[in-house]
Protein backbone atom coordinates (compact mmCIF):
# COMPACT_ATOMS: atom_id res chain seq x y z
CA UNK A 1 0.00 0.00 0.00
CA UNK A 2 1.39 3.33 -1.09
CA UNK A 3 -0.69 5.86 -1.81
CA UNK A 4 -4.49 6.21 -0.90
CA UNK A 5 -7.11 8.38 -3.22
CA UNK A 6 -9.55 10.31 -1.18
CA UNK A 7 -12.48 12.51 -3.35
CA UNK A 8 -14.07 15.21 -1.00
CA UNK A 9 -16.93 17.22 -2.54
CA UNK A 10 -17.63 20.59 -0.57
CA UNK A 11 -21.48 21.01 0.02
CA UNK A 12 -23.02 23.32 1.93
CA UNK A 13 -22.78 22.38 6.07
CA UNK A 14 -24.28 19.95 7.51
CA UNK A 15 -26.45 21.75 10.11
CA UNK A 16 -27.62 24.43 7.85
CA UNK A 17 -31.41 24.34 7.29
CA UNK A 18 -31.83 24.59 3.07
CA UNK A 19 -34.18 26.73 1.60
CA UNK A 20 -35.38 27.11 -1.59
CA UNK A 21 -35.79 30.33 -3.59
CA UNK A 22 -39.11 31.65 -3.92
CA UNK A 23 -39.12 31.73 -7.80
CA UNK A 24 -37.82 28.00 -7.96
CA UNK A 25 -34.70 28.35 -9.75
CA UNK A 26 -32.71 26.49 -6.92
CA UNK A 27 -31.83 26.71 -3.44
CA UNK A 28 -30.42 29.55 -1.52
CA UNK A 29 -26.70 29.27 -1.12
CA UNK A 30 -25.67 32.81 -0.93
CA UNK A 31 -23.49 33.20 2.40
CA UNK A 32 -23.97 30.06 3.30
CA UNK A 33 -21.46 27.83 5.50
CA UNK A 34 -19.84 25.62 3.10
CA UNK A 35 -18.03 22.29 4.54
CA UNK A 36 -16.51 19.06 3.85
CA UNK A 37 -19.36 16.60 3.15
CA UNK A 38 -19.73 14.43 5.89
CA UNK A 39 -19.28 11.08 4.44
CA UNK A 40 -16.20 12.39 2.75
CA UNK A 41 -14.79 13.13 6.10
CA UNK A 42 -15.28 9.67 6.85
CA UNK A 43 -13.54 9.07 3.52
CA UNK A 44 -10.47 10.74 4.56
CA UNK A 45 -10.29 9.83 8.15
CA UNK A 46 -10.04 6.17 7.78
CA UNK A 47 -7.16 6.70 4.69
CA UNK A 48 -5.31 8.51 7.21
CA UNK A 49 -6.10 5.65 10.29
CA UNK A 50 -4.75 3.31 7.67
CA UNK A 51 -1.71 5.33 6.70
CA UNK A 52 -0.86 6.04 10.40
CA UNK A 53 -1.35 2.25 11.59
CA UNK A 54 1.39 1.26 8.07
CA UNK A 55 4.08 3.63 9.77
CA UNK A 56 3.32 2.48 13.32
CA UNK A 57 3.13 -1.15 12.72
CA UNK A 58 6.07 -1.47 9.59
CA UNK A 59 7.51 1.89 9.12
CA UNK A 60 5.02 2.71 5.95
CA UNK A 61 4.91 5.67 4.00
CA UNK A 62 1.24 5.90 2.93
CA UNK A 63 0.44 8.89 0.85
CA UNK A 64 -2.84 9.95 1.41
CA UNK A 65 -3.85 12.51 -1.65
CA UNK A 66 -7.27 14.66 -1.55
CA UNK A 67 -8.61 15.62 -4.49
CA UNK A 68 -12.09 17.69 -5.09
CA UNK A 69 -13.91 19.34 -8.11
CA UNK A 70 -15.67 22.73 -7.37
CA UNK A 71 -15.22 26.02 -7.55
CA UNK A 72 -11.89 28.18 -6.56
CA UNK A 73 -13.39 28.24 -3.02
CA UNK A 74 -13.21 24.55 -2.75
CA UNK A 75 -9.44 25.48 -1.49
CA UNK A 76 -11.00 25.72 1.93
CA UNK A 77 -12.17 22.43 2.50
CA UNK A 78 -9.22 20.68 0.92
CA UNK A 79 -6.99 22.82 2.84
CA UNK A 80 -9.20 21.52 5.56
CA UNK A 81 -8.44 17.90 4.61
CA UNK A 82 -4.53 18.65 4.52
CA UNK A 83 -4.99 20.39 8.32
CA UNK A 84 -6.61 16.39 8.99
CA UNK A 85 -3.38 14.95 7.78
CA UNK A 86 -3.53 14.48 3.52
CA UNK A 87 -0.28 14.97 2.76
CA UNK A 88 -1.21 16.67 -0.32
CA UNK A 89 -4.02 17.94 -2.39
CA UNK A 90 -5.31 18.31 -6.10
CA UNK A 91 -8.68 20.74 -7.30
CA UNK A 92 -9.82 20.21 -10.42
CA UNK A 93 -10.94 23.77 -10.28
CA UNK A 94 -14.52 24.60 -12.57
CA UNK A 95 -17.52 26.69 -12.32
CA UNK A 96 -20.10 24.12 -14.00
CA UNK A 97 -22.31 22.15 -12.32
CA UNK A 98 -20.56 18.57 -12.41
CA UNK A 99 -22.47 15.32 -12.47
CA UNK A 100 -21.68 12.22 -10.88
CA UNK A 101 -20.99 11.00 -14.22
CA UNK A 102 -18.54 13.64 -14.88
CA UNK A 103 -16.98 13.45 -11.22
CA UNK A 104 -16.05 9.74 -11.88
CA UNK A 105 -14.41 10.28 -15.25
CA UNK A 106 -12.61 13.39 -13.54
CA UNK A 107 -11.38 11.35 -10.63
CA UNK A 108 -10.61 8.34 -13.11
CA UNK A 109 -8.26 10.88 -14.89
CA UNK A 110 -6.56 11.28 -11.49
CA UNK A 111 -6.23 7.99 -10.77
CA UNK A 112 -4.49 6.98 -13.99
CA UNK A 113 -1.99 10.02 -13.18
CA UNK A 114 -1.57 8.66 -9.38
CA UNK A 115 -2.17 5.25 -9.54
CA UNK A 116 -3.43 5.13 -6.08
CA UNK A 117 -4.14 1.36 -4.37
CA UNK A 118 -7.16 2.70 -2.78
CA UNK A 119 -9.82 5.52 -3.39
CA UNK A 120 -12.46 5.95 -0.56
CA UNK A 121 -14.93 8.54 -1.30
CA UNK A 122 -18.60 9.01 0.65
CA UNK A 123 -21.11 6.71 -0.03
CA UNK A 124 -23.49 10.26 -1.10
CA UNK A 125 -22.94 13.62 -0.96
CA UNK A 126 -25.58 15.46 1.48
CA UNK A 127 -26.49 18.17 -1.34
CA UNK A 128 -27.55 15.77 -4.15
CA UNK A 129 -27.97 13.01 -2.15
CA UNK A 130 -26.96 10.91 -5.87
CA UNK A 131 -24.90 8.15 -4.04
CA UNK A 132 -23.31 7.39 -7.63
CA UNK A 133 -20.06 8.51 -7.72
CA UNK A 134 -17.85 5.91 -6.38
CA UNK A 135 -19.95 2.73 -7.94
CA UNK A 136 -19.46 5.01 -11.52
CA UNK A 137 -15.62 5.16 -10.81
CA UNK A 138 -15.33 1.37 -9.92
CA UNK A 139 -17.00 0.45 -12.84
CA UNK A 140 -14.76 2.23 -15.05
CA UNK A 141 -11.88 2.23 -13.61
CA UNK A 142 -12.92 -1.51 -14.18
CA UNK A 143 -11.59 -2.28 -10.02
CA UNK A 144 -14.16 -3.75 -7.41
CA UNK A 145 -16.69 -1.45 -5.34
CA UNK A 146 -17.14 -1.93 -1.70
CA UNK A 147 -20.04 0.39 -1.15
CA UNK A 148 -21.10 1.45 2.38
CA UNK A 149 -18.25 0.30 4.56
CA UNK A 150 -18.94 0.34 8.10
CA UNK A 151 -15.31 -1.83 8.70
CA UNK A 152 -11.91 -2.12 6.57
CA UNK A 153 -9.49 -4.18 6.90
CA UNK A 154 -6.68 -4.15 4.61
CA UNK A 155 -4.16 -7.62 4.62
CA UNK A 156 -1.79 -6.77 1.87
CA UNK A 157 -3.59 -6.86 -1.51
CA UNK A 158 -6.60 -7.88 -0.21
CA UNK A 159 -9.14 -5.70 1.72
CA UNK A 160 -12.27 -7.10 3.75
CA UNK A 161 -14.69 -5.08 3.71
CA UNK A 162 -17.69 -5.29 5.93
CA UNK A 163 -20.63 -3.16 4.43
CA UNK A 164 -24.51 -1.94 6.05
CA UNK A 165 -27.12 -3.34 3.76
CA UNK A 166 -30.75 -3.10 4.47
CA UNK A 167 -30.88 -6.47 5.98
CA UNK A 168 -28.00 -6.05 8.18
CA UNK A 169 -24.16 -6.58 7.57
CA UNK A 170 -22.61 -7.72 4.54
CA UNK A 171 -18.54 -8.42 4.60
CA UNK A 172 -16.85 -8.80 1.01
CA UNK A 173 -13.28 -9.04 -0.74
CA UNK A 174 -11.66 -6.81 -2.86
CA UNK A 175 -8.33 -6.98 -4.18
CA UNK A 176 -6.68 -3.96 -4.71
CA UNK A 177 -6.57 -1.51 -6.34
CA UNK A 178 -10.38 -0.61 -5.17
CA UNK A 179 -13.01 1.44 -4.58
CA UNK A 180 -14.17 2.20 -1.31
CA UNK A 181 -17.46 4.29 0.07
CA UNK A 182 -18.00 4.59 3.38
CA UNK A 183 -20.73 4.86 5.48
CA UNK A 184 -21.28 6.90 8.70
CA UNK A 185 -20.97 4.17 11.73
CA UNK A 186 -17.08 3.50 10.23
CA UNK A 187 -15.41 5.87 12.24
CA UNK A 188 -15.60 8.82 14.07
CA UNK A 189 -13.61 11.98 12.12
CA UNK A 190 -10.51 13.66 14.27
CA UNK A 191 -11.23 17.03 15.49
CA UNK A 192 -8.65 19.86 13.25
CA UNK A 193 -6.40 21.61 15.77
CA UNK A 194 -5.31 25.10 15.05
CA UNK A 195 -1.16 24.17 14.69
CA UNK A 196 -2.19 21.47 12.17
CA UNK A 197 -4.06 24.39 10.19
CA UNK A 198 -1.27 25.74 10.40
CA UNK A 199 0.82 23.13 8.93
CA UNK A 200 -1.41 22.77 6.41
CA UNK A 201 -0.68 25.69 4.46
CA UNK A 202 2.54 24.63 3.88
CA UNK A 203 1.68 21.88 2.08
CA UNK A 204 1.09 21.31 -1.73
CA UNK A 205 -2.30 22.00 -3.00
CA UNK A 206 -2.14 21.84 -6.94
CA UNK A 207 -4.98 23.19 -9.47
CA UNK A 208 -5.83 22.25 -12.51
CA UNK A 209 -9.16 21.93 -15.09
CA UNK A 210 -12.12 19.79 -16.29
CA UNK A 211 -9.49 20.72 -20.31
CA UNK A 212 -6.27 19.90 -18.95
CA UNK A 213 -7.60 16.42 -17.90
CA UNK A 214 -9.55 15.76 -21.34
CA UNK A 215 -13.34 16.25 -19.48
CA UNK A 216 -16.24 18.28 -21.28
CA UNK A 217 -19.04 18.68 -18.10
CA UNK A 218 -22.15 18.39 -20.09
CA UNK A 219 -25.74 18.43 -18.50
CA UNK A 220 -26.93 15.51 -19.24
CA UNK A 221 -29.57 15.86 -16.57
CA UNK A 222 -31.27 19.37 -16.47
CA UNK A 223 -32.92 20.44 -13.67
CA UNK A 224 -35.52 22.78 -14.66
CA UNK A 225 -37.53 23.28 -11.09
CA UNK A 226 -36.72 22.89 -7.60
CA UNK A 227 -39.28 23.24 -4.98
CA UNK A 228 -40.34 22.90 -1.02
CA UNK A 229 -41.68 19.85 0.05
CA UNK A 230 -45.04 18.90 0.92
CA UNK A 231 -45.61 20.39 4.32
CA UNK A 232 -47.44 17.88 6.96
CA UNK A 233 -50.22 19.57 8.54
CA UNK A 234 -49.69 20.25 11.82
CA UNK A 235 -51.66 17.65 14.63
CA UNK A 236 -53.14 17.45 18.12
CA UNK A 237 -51.40 17.21 21.18
CA UNK A 238 -53.31 14.47 23.22
CA UNK A 239 -53.29 14.80 27.08
CA UNK A 240 -52.69 11.12 28.18
CA UNK A 241 -52.48 7.74 27.04
CA UNK A 242 -56.15 6.89 27.04
CA UNK A 243 -56.75 9.94 24.86
CA UNK A 244 -53.93 8.89 22.54
CA UNK A 245 -55.43 5.08 22.51
CA UNK A 246 -58.99 6.77 21.82
CA UNK A 247 -57.38 9.30 18.80
CA UNK A 248 -55.88 6.24 17.49
CA UNK A 249 -59.03 3.80 17.50
CA UNK A 250 -60.96 6.31 16.10
CA UNK A 251 -58.63 7.00 13.02
CA UNK A 252 -58.64 3.22 12.46
CA UNK A 253 -54.83 2.34 13.12
CA UNK A 254 -55.67 -0.05 16.11
CA UNK B 1 -43.44 2.37 -26.83
CA UNK B 2 -40.84 2.47 -23.71
CA UNK B 3 -39.23 -0.36 -22.85
CA UNK B 4 -38.57 -0.51 -18.72
CA UNK B 5 -35.78 -3.54 -17.63
CA UNK B 6 -36.61 -3.86 -13.91
CA UNK B 7 -33.51 -5.11 -11.85
CA UNK B 8 -35.48 -7.52 -9.47
CA UNK B 9 -34.01 -7.44 -5.96
CA UNK B 10 -34.83 -11.19 -4.29
CA UNK B 11 -32.94 -13.56 -1.91
CA UNK B 12 -33.04 -16.60 -3.91
CA UNK B 13 -36.84 -17.47 -2.11
CA UNK B 14 -38.59 -14.37 -2.12
CA UNK B 15 -38.96 -11.43 -4.43
CA UNK B 16 -38.58 -8.16 -2.37
CA UNK B 17 -41.54 -6.19 -2.27
CA UNK B 18 -39.11 -3.27 -3.28
CA UNK B 19 -39.42 -4.56 -7.24
CA UNK B 20 -43.53 -4.40 -6.94
CA UNK B 21 -42.87 -0.69 -6.19
CA UNK B 22 -40.68 -0.33 -9.06
CA UNK B 23 -43.31 -2.18 -11.17
CA UNK B 24 -46.04 0.69 -10.07
CA UNK B 25 -43.40 3.48 -11.03
CA UNK B 26 -42.66 1.74 -14.30
CA UNK B 27 -45.88 1.72 -15.10
CA UNK B 28 -46.61 5.90 -14.42
CA UNK B 29 -44.34 5.91 -18.18
CA UNK B 30 -46.34 6.62 -20.91
CA UNK B 31 -46.40 3.83 -23.15
CA UNK B 32 -44.26 1.41 -21.08
CA UNK B 33 -43.89 -2.41 -21.43
CA UNK B 34 -41.79 -4.07 -18.70
CA UNK B 35 -39.50 -6.71 -18.21
CA UNK B 36 -38.37 -7.43 -14.84
CA UNK B 37 -34.32 -8.95 -15.07
CA UNK B 38 -33.42 -11.46 -12.34
CA UNK B 39 -29.92 -12.55 -11.61
CA UNK B 40 -29.00 -15.53 -8.80
CA UNK B 41 -27.78 -19.04 -9.21
CA UNK B 42 -31.57 -20.45 -9.55
CA UNK B 43 -34.49 -18.04 -9.91
CA UNK B 44 -37.38 -20.10 -10.63
CA UNK B 45 -39.09 -19.45 -7.79
CA UNK B 46 -38.27 -15.99 -7.49
CA UNK B 47 -39.38 -15.51 -11.43
CA UNK B 48 -42.71 -17.50 -10.87
CA UNK B 49 -43.87 -14.81 -8.18
CA UNK B 50 -42.31 -11.88 -10.65
CA UNK B 51 -44.30 -13.28 -13.17
CA UNK B 52 -47.52 -12.84 -11.17
CA UNK B 53 -46.67 -9.35 -10.58
CA UNK B 54 -49.87 -7.10 -12.66
CA UNK B 55 -48.22 -4.88 -15.38
CA UNK B 56 -45.46 -7.34 -16.12
CA UNK B 57 -44.94 -8.40 -19.86
CA UNK B 58 -41.86 -10.60 -19.54
CA UNK B 59 -39.71 -12.15 -17.05
CA UNK B 60 -35.73 -12.78 -18.26
CA UNK B 61 -34.29 -15.12 -15.77
CA UNK B 62 -30.33 -14.92 -16.02
CA UNK B 63 -29.25 -18.25 -13.91
CA UNK B 64 -25.17 -18.15 -13.02
CA UNK B 65 -23.44 -19.87 -10.03
CA UNK B 66 -21.49 -16.52 -9.54
CA UNK B 67 -24.75 -14.90 -8.87
CA UNK B 68 -25.47 -16.27 -5.96
CA UNK B 69 -24.68 -13.16 -4.04
CA UNK B 70 -25.65 -9.80 -5.76
CA UNK B 71 -22.44 -7.99 -5.99
CA UNK B 72 -22.34 -5.62 -8.20
CA UNK B 73 -19.22 -5.35 -10.21
CA UNK B 74 -20.66 -9.01 -11.13
CA UNK B 75 -23.96 -8.28 -12.06
CA UNK B 76 -23.35 -5.34 -13.90
CA UNK B 77 -21.57 -6.25 -16.53
CA UNK B 78 -24.46 -8.87 -17.09
CA UNK B 79 -26.85 -6.39 -17.40
CA UNK B 80 -25.07 -4.00 -18.95
CA UNK B 81 -25.46 -6.44 -22.15
CA UNK B 82 -29.27 -6.88 -21.33
CA UNK B 83 -29.82 -3.39 -21.83
CA UNK B 84 -29.60 -3.06 -25.66
CA UNK B 85 -33.50 -3.39 -26.11
CA UNK B 86 -34.77 -1.01 -23.66
CA UNK B 87 -35.01 2.16 -23.29
CA UNK B 88 -35.25 2.68 -19.02
CA UNK B 89 -33.27 0.34 -17.20
CA UNK B 90 -34.95 0.58 -13.10
CA UNK B 91 -33.77 -0.48 -10.04
CA UNK B 92 -34.85 -0.23 -6.28
CA UNK B 93 -33.11 2.33 -4.18
CA UNK B 94 -32.49 0.04 -1.62
CA UNK B 95 -28.63 -1.42 -0.75
CA UNK B 96 -28.78 -3.68 -3.45
CA UNK B 97 -30.41 -1.34 -6.05
CA UNK B 98 -28.02 1.95 -5.37
CA UNK B 99 -24.50 -0.14 -5.17
CA UNK B 100 -25.47 -1.67 -8.23
CA UNK B 101 -27.42 0.64 -10.72
CA UNK B 102 -24.95 3.50 -11.06
CA UNK B 103 -22.12 0.89 -11.87
CA UNK B 104 -24.74 -0.11 -14.57
CA UNK B 105 -25.28 3.49 -15.69
CA UNK B 106 -21.15 4.45 -15.74
CA UNK B 107 -20.87 0.37 -17.95
CA UNK B 108 -23.23 2.46 -20.31
CA UNK B 109 -22.12 5.74 -20.61
CA UNK B 110 -25.31 7.22 -19.57
CA UNK B 111 -26.23 9.43 -16.53
CA UNK B 112 -28.13 7.81 -13.33
CA UNK B 113 -31.33 9.44 -11.89
CA UNK B 114 -31.87 8.45 -8.17
CA UNK B 115 -34.48 7.97 -6.23
CA UNK B 116 -37.50 9.18 -8.15
CA UNK B 117 -40.29 10.10 -6.61
CA UNK B 118 -42.68 10.84 -9.03
CA UNK B 119 -43.37 10.39 -12.93
CA UNK B 120 -44.12 13.42 -14.91
CA UNK B 121 -43.19 12.24 -18.24
CA UNK B 122 -41.17 8.96 -19.62
CA UNK B 123 -38.03 11.30 -18.82
CA UNK B 124 -39.10 14.21 -16.54
CA UNK B 125 -39.57 13.04 -13.16
CA UNK B 126 -39.39 14.48 -9.36
CA UNK B 127 -36.83 13.21 -6.79
CA UNK B 128 -35.40 14.84 -3.75
CA UNK B 129 -32.22 16.30 -3.03
CA UNK B 130 -31.01 17.98 0.64
CA UNK B 131 -32.25 15.47 2.79
CA UNK B 132 -35.68 16.29 0.94
CA UNK B 133 -35.95 19.88 1.89
CA UNK B 134 -36.27 20.24 -1.76
CA UNK B 135 -37.75 19.12 -4.45
CA UNK B 136 -36.49 19.08 -8.20
CA UNK B 137 -37.92 18.26 -11.26
CA UNK B 138 -35.60 16.90 -13.60
CA UNK B 139 -35.47 16.33 -17.50
CA UNK B 140 -33.47 13.66 -19.06
CA UNK B 141 -32.19 13.37 -22.63
CA UNK B 142 -34.92 10.84 -24.42
CA UNK B 143 -31.79 10.15 -26.92
CA UNK B 144 -30.25 7.94 -24.41
CA UNK B 145 -30.85 5.28 -22.18
CA UNK B 146 -32.32 6.00 -18.64
CA UNK B 147 -31.09 4.45 -15.21
CA UNK B 148 -32.43 4.88 -12.40
CA UNK B 149 -33.59 4.32 -8.80
CA UNK B 150 -37.01 4.13 -7.64
CA UNK B 151 -37.83 5.83 -3.96
CA UNK B 152 -39.81 2.69 -2.98
CA UNK B 153 -41.60 4.85 0.28
CA UNK B 154 -43.40 6.75 -2.81
CA UNK B 155 -44.72 3.94 -4.54
CA UNK B 156 -47.46 1.44 -3.57
CA UNK B 157 -46.77 -2.38 -4.56
CA UNK B 158 -47.81 -3.63 -7.75
CA UNK B 159 -50.59 -6.46 -6.89
CA UNK B 160 -51.26 -9.84 -8.34
CA UNK B 161 -52.83 -11.06 -11.35
CA UNK B 162 -50.27 -10.93 -13.85
CA UNK B 163 -49.20 -14.05 -16.30
CA UNK B 164 -45.66 -12.60 -17.89
CA UNK B 165 -43.80 -15.06 -19.88
CA UNK B 166 -40.55 -15.97 -18.21
CA UNK B 167 -37.47 -16.75 -20.38
CA UNK B 168 -34.07 -17.66 -19.45
CA UNK B 169 -31.23 -15.83 -21.05
CA UNK B 170 -27.57 -16.96 -21.35
CA UNK B 171 -25.20 -13.96 -21.73
CA UNK B 172 -22.06 -14.61 -23.18
CA UNK B 173 -20.06 -11.96 -20.47
CA UNK B 174 -16.71 -12.31 -18.36
CA UNK B 175 -16.70 -11.85 -14.88
CA UNK B 176 -14.46 -10.19 -12.88
CA UNK B 177 -12.63 -12.11 -10.07
CA UNK B 178 -11.80 -9.27 -8.05
CA UNK B 179 -14.78 -9.09 -5.85
CA UNK B 180 -15.55 -12.20 -3.63
CA UNK B 181 -18.66 -12.78 -1.56
CA UNK B 182 -17.65 -13.43 2.59
CA UNK B 183 -20.66 -13.43 4.55
CA UNK B 184 -23.80 -12.05 6.36
CA UNK B 185 -24.81 -11.32 9.42
CA UNK B 186 -28.80 -9.76 9.77
CA UNK B 187 -30.40 -9.95 12.92
CA UNK B 188 -33.09 -12.75 12.50
CA UNK B 189 -36.63 -11.45 13.42
CA UNK B 190 -39.92 -12.98 13.35
CA UNK B 191 -41.31 -8.91 13.22
CA UNK B 192 -42.67 -7.64 10.24
CA UNK B 193 -39.64 -6.21 8.17
CA UNK B 194 -39.45 -2.54 8.63
CA UNK B 195 -39.46 -1.65 5.03
CA UNK B 196 -42.81 -2.90 3.85
CA UNK B 197 -44.69 -2.92 7.37
CA UNK B 198 -47.87 -1.36 7.77
CA UNK B 199 -46.89 -0.35 11.13
CA UNK B 200 -43.70 1.03 13.09
CA UNK B 201 -42.52 1.76 16.58
CA UNK B 202 -39.51 3.65 16.21
CA UNK B 203 -37.00 4.73 19.42
CA UNK B 204 -34.57 7.28 19.81
CA UNK B 205 -31.77 8.30 22.18
CA UNK B 206 -33.99 8.71 24.82
CA UNK B 207 -34.30 5.23 25.22
CA UNK B 208 -30.56 5.16 26.89
CA UNK B 209 -29.65 1.26 26.49
CA UNK B 210 -30.42 -1.49 24.24
CA UNK B 211 -31.88 -3.39 27.04
CA UNK B 212 -34.75 -0.50 26.89
CA UNK B 213 -35.44 -1.01 23.55
CA UNK B 214 -37.07 -4.48 25.30
CA UNK B 215 -39.44 -2.12 25.88
CA UNK B 216 -40.54 -1.21 22.43
CA UNK B 217 -40.39 -4.73 21.18
CA UNK B 218 -42.90 -5.55 23.26
CA UNK B 219 -45.16 -3.16 22.59
CA UNK B 220 -44.65 -3.54 18.70
CA UNK B 221 -44.81 -7.24 19.41
CA UNK B 222 -48.47 -6.43 20.49
CA UNK B 223 -49.77 -4.54 17.64
CA UNK B 224 -48.01 -6.42 14.90
CA UNK B 225 -45.21 -3.80 14.00
CA UNK B 226 -41.48 -3.49 12.79
CA UNK B 227 -38.97 -2.13 14.97
CA UNK B 228 -36.49 1.14 13.68
CA UNK B 229 -34.24 3.38 15.33
CA UNK B 230 -32.98 6.54 14.95
CA UNK B 231 -29.61 7.39 14.10
CA UNK B 232 -28.87 8.50 17.26
CA UNK B 233 -29.87 5.15 18.99
CA UNK B 234 -28.02 3.11 16.45
CA UNK B 235 -24.94 5.35 16.68
CA UNK B 236 -24.94 4.84 20.77
CA UNK B 237 -25.26 1.30 19.68
CA UNK B 238 -28.92 0.73 21.46
CA UNK B 239 -29.62 -0.88 18.11
CA UNK B 240 -28.62 -2.24 15.10
CA UNK B 241 -27.96 -0.94 11.66
CA UNK B 242 -30.08 -2.49 9.75
CA UNK B 243 -32.87 -0.77 12.11
CA UNK B 244 -31.74 2.77 11.21
CA UNK B 245 -34.62 5.21 9.58
CA UNK B 246 -33.78 8.34 8.23
CA UNK B 247 -31.73 9.93 5.09
CA UNK B 248 -28.73 7.62 5.55
CA UNK B 249 -30.56 4.36 6.83
CA UNK B 250 -34.24 3.19 5.70
CA UNK B 251 -36.91 5.38 3.97
CA UNK B 252 -40.18 4.15 4.91
CA UNK B 253 -43.81 4.85 4.47
CA UNK B 254 -46.21 2.80 6.58
CA UNK B 255 -49.89 3.37 7.61
CA UNK B 256 -48.83 3.99 11.31
CA UNK B 257 -45.34 5.31 12.27
CA UNK B 258 -44.94 5.98 16.32
CA UNK B 259 -41.82 7.79 17.24
CA UNK B 260 -40.79 7.36 20.71
CA UNK B 261 -38.13 9.24 22.30
CA UNK B 262 -37.37 10.96 18.80
CA UNK B 263 -36.34 14.28 19.12
CA UNK B 264 -36.71 14.38 15.26
CA UNK B 265 -33.81 15.60 13.53
CA UNK B 266 -34.10 16.56 9.91
CA UNK B 267 -32.06 13.88 9.07
CA UNK B 268 -34.77 11.12 10.52
CA UNK B 269 -37.59 13.29 9.49
CA UNK B 270 -36.60 12.43 5.65
CA UNK B 271 -37.12 9.13 6.19
CA UNK B 272 -40.54 8.82 7.38
CA UNK B 273 -42.47 11.76 6.40
CA UNK B 274 -44.07 9.82 3.87
CA UNK B 275 -46.10 7.90 6.83
CA UNK B 276 -49.87 8.28 6.43
CA UNK B 277 -49.84 8.95 10.25
CA UNK B 278 -47.08 9.89 12.69
CA UNK B 279 -47.43 9.54 16.33
CA UNK B 280 -44.95 10.89 18.32
CA UNK B 281 -44.27 10.52 22.01
CA UNK B 282 -41.22 12.86 23.45
CA UNK B 283 -40.66 14.35 27.03
CA UNK B 284 -39.88 17.40 25.22
CA UNK B 285 -42.69 19.06 24.42
CA UNK B 286 -40.06 21.37 21.76
CA UNK B 287 -39.07 18.54 20.05
CA UNK B 288 -38.97 19.38 16.32
CA UNK B 289 -40.94 15.80 15.79
CA UNK B 290 -44.08 17.45 16.80
CA UNK B 291 -43.90 19.43 14.13
CA UNK B 292 -44.39 16.76 11.53
CA UNK B 293 -46.49 14.44 14.30
CA UNK B 294 -50.40 13.64 13.40
CA UNK B 295 -50.62 13.18 17.00
CA UNK B 296 -48.19 14.24 19.56
CA UNK B 297 -48.35 12.90 23.73
CA UNK B 298 -45.85 14.93 25.42
CA UNK B 299 -44.52 12.77 28.96
CA UNK B 300 -42.23 10.08 30.15
CA UNK B 301 -42.16 7.09 27.48
CA UNK B 302 -40.83 4.70 30.09
CA UNK B 303 -44.60 5.24 31.57
CA UNK B 304 -46.29 5.76 28.59
CA UNK B 305 -45.25 2.69 26.57
CA UNK B 306 -46.25 -0.13 29.37
CA UNK B 307 -49.35 1.63 29.47
CA UNK B 308 -50.31 2.15 26.01
CA UNK B 309 -49.05 -1.26 25.51
CA UNK B 310 -51.68 -2.23 28.23
CA UNK B 311 -54.12 0.14 26.77
CA UNK B 312 -54.43 -0.97 22.89
CA UNK B 313 -55.08 -4.14 23.80
CA UNK B 314 -59.00 -3.58 25.30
Amino acid sequence: MQKIMVCIKRVVDYNVRVRVKSDCSGVMLDGVKMSVNPFDEIALEEALRIKERGAKEHGANVEVLAVSIGVADTQQQLRTALAMGADRAILVQTELPVEPLTAAHTFLALAKKENPDLIFLGKQAIDDDANQTGQMLAAIWERPQATYASKVEITGTKAAVTREVDAGLETIEVDLPAVITVDLRLNEPRYVKLPDIMKAKKKPLDVTSLDALGISAGQLIKTVKTEPPAQRQKGVIVKDVAELVDVLKKKGLI
Amino acid sequence: MHKVLIIGEHDGKVLNPATMKCVTCAKSIPDAEITVALLGADTAAVAAQAAAVAGVKAVLRVDRAENAHPLAAILAPQIAALAADYTHLFGPSTSFGKDLMPRIAALLGVPQVSDLMAVEGAYRFRRPIYAGNAIVTVEADPARKLVATVRVASFSAAGSGGSASIDSKTLNVALPSHTRYVGAKSGSTDRPDLQTARRVVSGGRALGSAENFKLLFSFADKIGAAVGASRAAVDAGYAPNEMQVGQTGKIIAPEMYIAIGISGAIQHLTGIKDARTIVAINKDGEAPIFEVADVGLVGDLFQIVPELERLVGT
